[in-house]
């Protein structure tokens, strides 16, 4: 079916085409049959500046054969007057298919041996790093930073200890597959307002060896053991299947000033996923198997070196 | 006479304009003008909706910003643009687009298929300061987006315009505009938008 809404157009884009070759053919054989002697255009400057009228060049003329002997090629090579096709069967999008086809039967067998092999070995195989860190440059910097070191709210992955899903092969790989969506509860309310706040905000940074108000931080602690320790232990240490971060290890990765820890207490984080907050988008789909295997040994390799 | 001879064309001024006219308008008489009556290229993609109120907002804050300069909306059915960028852009994800923001320049990434890539926070930071979380970054900072009110104003007007050239917006949408841009940054506007390029057509693997 043709993809004009009418027919006419078809026929329209034909005839313009084609009309217009004939004239510029038209055109070459009129303007050739002139004579070749220089003629007055009558144009005269400054009492004896005359403007000649000559003959095109032989080689501009030869070459506009040339160019309408091509043009008549390319349109019954290619697809140009209307709806037809021509006979070479070309279009973009199928020289774009062949171009993807070729691409993944090329690099298949690579693919397929990375995919064999453990992430722990592949994290050392030279080549299957190079192509790791390219889709790690194109897919995870933006957030995660071109060394990986992060950026301000998105992760290390230069430390498995920073990485609060878990560093092993088996998490990170859950991570790019599946995405992940940490959900921190705003605590404002909870430990009783702003003064409840400063006090588990001393009690964090005590946990981390960071200066602190001494007297606070008894206060703190009690509350933290109440709202806190259900997700982050009551050692503070975290909990990976929950993503909740170790809040011992001094990384902090929404900050670690006490204005920036006391908005996470106070606001949490990813409570309205509707305004978008952080988030890990699952590569699911977006990449392929092999592609996510990859990734995972380079990320993995990051952390152990 | 002789309509064609140098000293006709030469001499008769409007005579040669038309001439002139006629030539160079052939070329757009054949490839331009069927692009109005061909299907693939004014009917939208399927799921592909007017943008809202604050989606339009954002998107005349791209061009106000003069975002077109440096970034392209447009993925060409190339092996190197659909594997960095994603499906090839296709004319019915424009239609709604007046003017389109095809853009002609890649200082910054192509755009077309940012919808979704990011978080709304991830925005947010960059905008305001891009190196925060892309080291080395060319891009400018933007941080009065944050500052400056969405113009609820003059949105029903720049939408009633856009409906005079075919953008099916209701009359109902047209009245709600302002309100929902009530309370909304200029970031608020422009992430929107952002969030809303190129997620109707999609290459998986």
């Amino acid at each position: 079916m043709s993809d004009f809404t009418s027919n006419f157009w078809n026929l329209y884009i034909a005839i313009l085409t084609i009309a217009g070759i004939i004239f510029c053919i038209w055109l070459l054989v009129a303007v050739g049959k002139r004579e070749q002697k220089s003629s007055d255009s009558s144009h005269v400057w400054d009492g004896d500046l005359t403007e000649l009228n000559n003959q095109l060049p032989g080689w501009w003329r030869w070459m506009f054969w040339g160019l309408l002997i091509f043009s008549i090629g390319y349109l019954v090579y290619f697809p140009g007057l209307g709806s037809f096709k021509g006979t070479g069967d070309w279009t973009q999008i199928k020289q774009f298919d062949e171009e993807m086809t070729a691409l993944q039967a090329k690099t298949k067998p690579t693919y397929d041996s990375y995919l064999a092999m453990a992430a722990e070995d592949l994290s050392k195989n030279k080549n299957a790093m190079e192509t790791a860190g390219r889709i790690f440059s194109n897919e995870c910097a933006r957030c995660h930073g071109s060394d990986a070191g992060g950026g301000a709210g998105f992760p290390s992955l230069k430390s498995g200890d920073a990485m609060s899903w878990g560093g092993d092969v088996a998490a990170i790989k859950q991570s790019i597959t599946e995405g992940r969506t940490g959900v921190m509860t705003p605590m404002g309310e909870a430990v009783g307002g702003a003064p409840g706040v400063k006090a588990v905000v001393a009690y964090m940074r005590s946990l981390s060896g960071l200066s602190h108000d001494e007297g606070l931080m008894a206060q703190g602690g009690k509350l933290f053991e109440d709202n806190c320790a259900a997700c982050h232990g009551a050692d503070g240490k975290g909990v990976k299947e929950m993503g909740a971060p170790n809040l011992t290890d001094n990384i902090w990765v929404y900050g670690g000033s006490e204005a920036a820890m006391t908005k996470v207490v106070e606001l949490g984080k990813n409570s309205n996923l509707a305004q978008g907050d952080f988030a890990m988008p699952a590569y699911k789909g977006v990449l392929s198997q092999a592609q996510i295997h990859l990734l995972t040994a380079y990320v993995w390799g990051k952390s152990h070196k | 006479m002789k309509f064609f001879s140098h000293e006709t064309l030469e001499t008769k001024l409007p005579w040669l304009i038309i001439t002139i006219v006629i030539v160079v308008s052939i070329g757009g008489l054949a490839q331009i003008i069927p692009l109005f009556f061909q299907q693939s290229m004014t009917e939208p993609v399927v799921g592909l909706k007017p943008y809202t109120a604050l989606q339009l907002e954002g998107r005349d804050i791209y061009i106000r910003e003069g975002c077109h300069s440096c970034h392209s909306q447009m993925i060409r059915p190339f092996r190197s643009e659909a594997e960095r960028y994603g499906h090839y852009s296709v004319a019915g994800e424009f239609v709604y687009d007046h003017p389109f923001q095809f853009g002609s320049h890649r200082r910054g990434p192509d755009l077309a298929r940012i919808g979704g890539k990011f978080s709304d926070e991830w925005h947010r930071i960059h905008m305001v300061n891009p190196r925060a979380v892309v080291q080395d970054s060319n891009m400018p900072n933007y941080p009065w987006l944050e500052k400056n009110q969405a113009d609820a104003k003059t949105i029903s007007a720049r939408m009633k315009a856009l409906k005079l050239v075919g953008v099916p917006y209701t009359d109902a949408q047209i009245t709600a505009a302002p309100g929902e841009l009530a309370g909304k940054t200029e970031m608020d506007a422009l992430i929107a938008y952002m969030q809303a390029l190129g997620i109707h057509v999609k290459s998986v693997r």
